[in-house]
């Protein structure tokens, strides 16, 4: 196994104030990167189908059971979550941690297939940037990250009902541009300033690349 | 390089980043994102709530034999899908709808041209030529247009647009505008308008003065 359980010291980066506070309460504990990240760690860098299989049966249900909401056919939902896992496999050399969370990563993918399956047609995507996937990865951007990628979660949870229906719309594409409101009552911003900071690292890693 | 000031408005990409964006827009959205961080910031933010949104789904059991056939595949060679790089000015979505050719220039007259890259009842995406000092062409946008700078400027009433800056402009702006002087401009412009060919023609043949 790897080890990602570390005891790690405030990162020495330029950081904003705020999220300096917050590492610094965090980094009193064991800081430690989610099981799903390690799993999918695990499949990036080792081709590790042990890994692949506890990630399968962690996300394919739920997978499955956000695909059926957009009202697709049981056995068409079924095709979507072999090709989004089996995409996941073959892709995993982009998984970039310092920048999103697995879920996040795997929405993506689960788009993007859906999209090509359904409508026929590529999506335009952006250029991808190219990681380099023998890095150690650092672990106090991941775990912050992931961190507020919970208080998002927790958040969503605490909206009302109108509210959580609205944004789970949204995000199975079932309203237009025009109809996505942006207040959403989420706490982007936060989780903005950690993505951006993952970006940062890897333009900085890219450039020392060169 | 210049600072990108003009982004894309924040519903839109989270329209993208849902998927529900249709064809011409998403090709301007992926175009910007891959020029901008600032927006490849946020519509990763989006996809971290879409994310949030999916695990928090109901679970449904998927069937055993889903479980098999994926990890019979896992070994089998593939073909990866082919990777589109940015080549010139024209960044990897364009390059992808272009088929990784050149642009085939259509003149329009004036100087101006354009290539139709692609177009459906939900709206189209060409590229625009406008020589320095060139009016771009009026081109009826009834919904939303999203006009994005790959080369040189323009400006208009609102403002001026720089490369990588995205233009937002919906039915209500009546705007003119004009490649700034130096290199010639050329641009992504996706509408939701249908293509309306003679609106082109009768505009261009008579010079526009209005700024």
């Amino acid at each position: 196994m790897l080890m990602l359980e570390l005891d790690i010291s405030p990162t020495k980066q330029a950081l904003p104030a705020a999220v300096k506070r917050k590492q610094k309460r965090v980094s009193e504990h064991k800081m430690e990167i989610s099981q799903q990240t390690r799993w999918m760690l695990a499949v990036r860098d080792r081709r590790d189908k042990k890994a692949f299989s506890e990630l399968f049966d962690f996300y394919a249900p739920r997978l499955k059971g956000f695909v059926n909401r957009s009202g697709v056919s049981s056995q068409q939902a079924e095709e979507i979550v072999q090709e989004v896992m089996l995409t996941i496999w073959r892709k995993a050399e982009m998984f970039d941690p310092h920048r999103a969370q697995v879920s996040a990563w795997i929405y993506q993918i689960a788009r993007n297939r859906q999209i090509d399956m359904m409508r026929k047609e590529n999506r335009p995507v952006p250029e991808e940037l190219s990681i380099e996937q023998s890095d150690e990865p650092d672990v106090g951007q991941v775990v912050a990250l992931e961190q507020e990628t919970e208080k998002l979660r927790q958040a969503l949870e605490n909206l009302n009902e109108e509210q959580k229906t609205m944004i789970e719309k949204a995000y199975l594409g079932e309203l237009t541009h025009q109809e996505i409101s942006t207040q959403t009552g989420l706490p982007m911003g936060t989780v903005k300033s950690r993505i951006r900071l993952g970006l940062e690292r890897l333009r900085h890693e890219l450039k020392g690349l060169r | 390089m210049t600072v990108i000031t003009h982004h894309i408005p924040d519903h839109i990409l989270a329209a993208y980043a849902a998927g529900n964006l249709p064809h011409a827009f998403a090709i301007v959205v992926a175009s910007h994102v891959s020029l901008c961080d600032e927006c490849r910031v946020a519509l990763e933010a989006h996809q971290t709530v879409g994310g949030a949104v999916m695990e928090g789904a109901d679970s449904v059991a998927v069937s055993n034999a889903l479980k098999d056939n994926l990890f019979a595949q896992l070994d089998e060679p593939f073909t990866p899908q082919p990777v589109f790089e940015r080549k010139g000015v024209y960044p990897g979505p364009v390059v992808e709808a272009l088929k990784g050719k050149e642009p085939r220039w259509k003149k329009l007259g004036m100087g101006v041209r354009q290539d139709i890259l692609a177009a459906n009842d939900q709206g189209s995406v060409r590229l625009l030529y406008i020589p320095p000092g060139q009016a771009v062409p009026d081109h009826g946008h009834n919904g939303l247009e999203l006009t994005l700078v790959l080369q040189g400027s323009f400006s208009d009433q609102t403002g001026r647009f720089g490369t990588g800056d995205v233009e937002v402009a919906t039915e209500d702006l009546d705007h003119t505008p004009i490649a700034d002087e130096g290199e010639p401009c050329i641009c992504l412009a996706a509408t939701d308008a249908p293509l309306r060919f003679n609106a082109w023609v009768p505009r261009l043949l008579q010079p526009i003065f209005r700024i």
